[in-house]
């Protein structure tokens, strides 16, 4: 069963396809969305996101954002968002670098320390 | 009358004049095209967007928790107008519209007693606004050495108006921009960022916050902001290149009818001098 899965930058639309099961890493904890779910709305925490369609899965590096999910699709509109095969370990290095220096002004410092370490766990996902 | 020579010269110098409105138009041209393509690619985000914070500001805006993004400070005290112009001149009325109308506001509401600040983005507005209100502004963000308007940009700017509003230096923020209908015609617009204003609130259907609405609008509330001036930039974009390209195309063809108009002079006067010649011979020779 396919539903509809867009995904978009302020800057562009990264993906409109059709999937079964989309990925996403919410806020409160990891989540997947198949047709038929609950309309929720989720804020996003840095990581990948993953979307499985008849083509296989894309995944795409997110910095942050929100999902919002209706039983016919899944929009996904992130800060930042970058398809993993463009993903270089430099690219994600300076992602890193810029929640770092966001968290040294934040005021909430768990909330800038939750960002950074999910950025770095994202980080490692890449490898190298 | 001018000789001969002065004519021939100023035909050619505005020849030139016209060569060089010809390119810059056919660059705007380019450049149009380029920023309706970028602002046609940023329009799902800040639908989106909008939709969402409308269904959600409509069902969290009335409760005493909201944000003071939404519900405001409570008070229209202090306003921070954010003048968004162009950096290069050359594009007819564009810079000259937004900075009319920002100080038309401002003048309005100076006049009703209340305090403006100005944050001006592109130096031409400034230059403009600079004359008669200089004592009221109080930043600037230059884009000058930015070649491609990107959403980093409108993040810094947003970042400035949101670190000002935190510090509690405006109650009510406007931005200033021209919205791009068309080539030859694009609207000076005010808009109020914060607090936040959404049209057609329409009540969405039941959704599941995780986290709770108020976490959710609290986060995606700064986002609205950057969103918005990013739309604005990216109109602004638009229309400054529209705006310059119908300029252009006006200059060439005045330019051209500048040329057509001294050429005629230029062929009078030497027909005019052949004429003179020759009456002068034939009366020579008739005299002998």
């Amino acid at each position: 069963m396919a539903f509809q899965f867009d995904l978009v930058s302020p800057e562009r639309r990264l993906a409109s396809v059709q999937a079964t099961e989309v990925q996403i890493p919410g806020a409160e904890g990891d989540m997947t969305a198949m047709e038929g779910h609950a309309p929720t709305i989720t804020t996003l925490r840095p990581g990948i996101l993953k979307a499985v369609g008849a083509e296989g899965t894309k995944s795409f590096v997110v910095t942050g954002g929100f999902a919002e999910i209706t039983a016919t699709g899944v929009s996904v509109l992130a800060e930042r968002a970058v398809p993993v095969e463009e993903a270089t370990p430099a690219l994600m290095d300076s992602l890193l670098a810029e929640v770092r220096d966001a968290a040294g002004v934040s005021d909430d410092k768990d909330a800038a320390d939750k960002a950074v370490a999910d950025m770095a766990a994202a980080r490692g996902m890449i490898g190298q | 009358m001018p000789s001969l020579k002065d004519l021939k010269n100023k035909i050619a110098s505005v020849k030139n004049t016209r060569k060089i409105t010809k390119a810059m138009q056919m660059v705007s041209a380019a450049k149009l095209r380029r920023a309706q393509e970028a602002a046609e690619a940023a329009r799902p985000y800040a639908e989106r967007m909008n939709a969402v914070m409308a269904g959600l500001s409509a069902s969290v805006g009335t409760s005493e928790s909201a944000p003071r993004l939404l519900a405001g400070t409570g008070k229209d005290q202090v306003h921070l107008l954010v003048v968004m112009t162009a950096e290069r001149g050359l594009c007819g009325g564009f810079n000259s519209t937004i900075a009319r109308l920002a100080r038309l506001k401002a003048n309005e509401l100076l006049a009703a007693g209340k305090t403006v600040k100005i944050l001006t983005v592109g130096k031409k507005g400034r230059e403009q606004l600079r004359r008669d209100l200089e004592s009221n502004m109080v930043g600037h963000v230059d884009l000058t050495e930015v070649k491609r308007v990107g959403y980093a940009n409108a993040q810094t700017i947003a970042r400035e108006v949101l670190t000002r509003f935190e510090a509690g230096e405006f109650d009510v923020a406007t931005i200033f921009y021209n919205r791009f209908q068309s080539v030859i015609s694009q609207v000076p617009t005010a808009q109020q960022i914060i607090p936040a204003k959404f049209e057609g609130a329409t009540t969405s259907a039941l959704y599941d916050y995780e986290p709770s609405e108020e976490a959710i609008l609290a986060d995606l509330l700064p986002r609205g902001v950057a969103t918005q001036i990013f739309t604005a930039l990216l109109e602004n974009g638009a229309s400054e290149q529209g705006a310059r390209m119908s300029a252009m195309d006006n200059a060439t063809r005045n330019a051209g009818d500048m040329i057509k108009k001294y050429t005629t002079i230029y062929n009078r006067s030497r027909q005019a001098a052949i004429t003179k010649e020759l009456i002068e011979i034939i009366s020579g020779a008739e005299a002998l």
